[in-house]
């Protein structure tokens, strides 16, 4: 067992920034992960496109470590996460972003941001209040930025917007160096002036960012995306660029067909 | 860019007043003054009480309004820094008592509630809502039955009596006067440390873990941790409030822990509200002028009624306590008909 770890690691290049060996995931005799290959070089923006029940959010699942995978291996920047526990995964500079808002409704925008700037470094248990100054506060700001907020630093979670809660939903996962992104759906109930506000958050990430964004919406998954994997019944079955899978017949019978039809 | 982002984010220079509030300073001048047309009566049992019983619910106001976990274990805390100073200081119980002075004491009370409640945090933290009430009932009722049958530690049913408020810079800190003064420091220094606290880092992170405690998990944060700390920082204020009580009583028994005060911490938090630090001494203050009036209005037999009745009426009206009323006539009386209708 850990020869074949070792050997893993020898055979990974380190250029990728995530690497997935035939990951499959069961439950009980519901297959929702089968024999996943992808590998997604560092600083790529991948697509994952597919109906609902593809098993999207199951992938996303297994590589954040919120379940662990039946069978197959993970890796990150070169090294097997498949066994760490998330928060170890967290560390190494992997988030994600939730389908369904994960806030804090009680707190202020800025307060949420620098709280999740200040969960992977230390002082946690300070009873000072953070000085403007704070090295968590500053970088808390230009995430605010980053994400278009800054005319509602001061407001209550509770009293944003969907779209704008959107919004800090990615800053959160902005917060602390991340190396990749797992977005998932960030698009979800947006309008079509926030989808296009979200596109522009999305390509303006720094360029060693990578990340895979789950999205129902080709518009927006296809203008941020370097690349497009197609799922289906828990398979891979077409990878390409946005481009090729725009064009291609399969997928616009499969994904297009179903949605007008 | 750095640089001008803290400038940016920069708070502009406030002046004192600001910082602290108008309302703040007229409230400290006030209850400052207090004694001057206050008889000994008003002054102990009533204000004195009142911000006692003010600390013990703020105590709960930091676990509930800013952690999300309710507890009827308040009393019991206190309870265990009331014994400690009887145990470790003076009593005329003739059982234990080993005479230490009073600032040996007192630490050695206070820590001893704060570990406790941090136990009793950390039993309970595995819980949420209405199981880590009943959690913490169940613990209350099981100190005050312990203490009730155990004699080596507790003294049993007559617990201990003869307790006396320290005597130093040569005064009598029992006397009405400095005992008011006691009391209101203790409740002022709670008020601004919650306060203050509430919005520390660790104040915010209680408050985020309230509102997702998932979210926070995968933010990289130890949940357990950050409650557990939070009954210990609890622990203090009640613990605090426990010395005062046995100092304002001279004497602590099973009674003094009793399901009934536990309830009546409950309550008061509740009719005060939670939602501010404030709330709790609010609700204190409506509570001990019920209990000690009530009997004049509506007779003894019936006072306990009028106290729920008045309860009710609050939470019916406001489910915010006194501060959501104040929060919902404060709007109609600063616009008056310019205020929008829902």
């Amino acid at each position: 067992m850990t020869e074949n770890l070792a050997a893993n690691r020898l055979q990974s290049s380190g250029a990728y920034a995530l690497e997935l060996d035939g990951v499959a995931r069961h439950f009980g005799a519901l297959v929702a992960l089968s024999g996943i290959d992808m590998r997604i070089a560092a600083g790529e923006r991948r697509a994952v496109l597919g109906s609902n029940g593809a098993g999207k959010t199951t992938l996303f699942n297994a590589v954040t470590g919120d379940f662990l995978p039946t069978a197959g291996r993970i890796r990150f920047f070169g090294e097997d996460i498949t066994d760490l526990p998330p928060h170890e995964r967290i560390r190494r500079g992997l988030r994600r972003t939730y389908q369904i808002s994960q806030l804090f409704k009680g707190l202020s925008v800025i307060d949420s941001i620098f709280l999740a700037c200040r969960g992977v470094s230390r002082r946690r248990f300070s009873l000072l209040r953070p000085a403007a100054a704070d090295v968590n506060m500053v970088q808390a700001r230009s995430i605010l930025e980053a994400v278009h907020l800054e005319a509602h630093r001061d407001a209550l979670v509770a009293t944003l917007s969907h779209g704008q809660q959107r919004q800090l939903e990615i800053a959160l996962a902005l917060a602390g160096a991340p190396r990749f992104i797992l977005f998932d759906e960030p698009a979800a109930g947006l309008s079509p002036t926030e989808r296009r506000d979200l596109v522009a958050i999305l390509n303006a990430l720094p360029k060693h960012i990578g990340f895979i964004i789950i999205e129902h919406d080709l518009d927006v998954a296809l203008r941020v995306a370097d690349y497009v994997s197609m799922m289906h019944n828990g398979h891979l079955f077409k990878e390409g660029t946005p481009q090729e899978i725009e064009a291609d017949p399969e997928v616009q019978q499969i994904y297009l067909g179903g949605k007008h039809g | 860019m750095s640089l001008t982002t803290v400038a940016d984010g920069a708070v502009p220079q406030q002046n004192w007043l600001d910082k602290i509030g108008a309302g703040h300073v007229i409230l400290a001048v006030a209850l400052v003054l207090y004694p001057l047309v206050a008889s000994d009566f008003f002054l102990t049992q009533i204000a004195g009480y009142s911000m006692i019983f003010g600390v013990l619910a703020l105590s709960l106001m930091l676990l509930a309004g800013y952690g999300g976990m309710l507890s009827l274990a308040q009393i019991t805390v206190a309870g265990i820094a009331a014994y400690a100073v009887a145990i470790l200081g003076s009593n005329n119980s003739n059982v234990l008592g080993f005479g230490w002075p009073w600032w040996i004491v007192v630490p050695f009370a206070v820590a001893a509630a704060a570990v406790s409640s941090a136990l009793i945090g950390w039993i309970s933290v595995r819980t949420e809502g209405i199981y880590t009430l009943m959690i913490t009932l169940a613990i209350a009722t099981a100190t005050f039955y312990f203490a009730q049958q155990n004699y080596a530690i507790f003294n049993g049913h007559s617990g201990y009596a003869g307790i006396h408020a320290p005597v130093f810079w040569g005064i009598d800190w029992r006397d009405p006067k400095p005992f008011y003064y006691l009391c209101l420091g203790l409740a002022a220094l709670s008020y601004a440390a919650v306060l203050y606290g509430s919005r520390s880092t660790f104040g915010m992170t209680l408050q985020a873990i309230r509102d997702n405690p998932r979210r926070m998990r995968a933010l990289g944060y130890h949940v357990t941790a950050h409650k557990v700390f939070a009954w210990f920082l609890a622990g203090i204020l009640a613990g605090l409030a426990g010395v005062l009580l046995v100092w304002f009583n001279g004497r602590v028994s099973p009674g003094t822990i009793g399901v009934d005060v536990a309830i009546d911490i409950l309550i008061i938090a509740v009719i005060g509200g939670l939602r501010h630090p404030i709330g709790p001494f609010v609700g204190a203050i409506v509570v001990i002028l019920m209990q000690t009036f009530a009997i004049d209005i509506v007779g003894a037999e019936r006072f306990n009624t009028l106290i729920g009745l008045v309860f009710l009426a609050i939470v019916f009206i406001s489910p915010d306590g006194i501060l959501g009323l104040w929060g919902r006539i404060k709007p109609h009386l600063a616009q008056g008909s310019l205020r929008a209708g829902p």
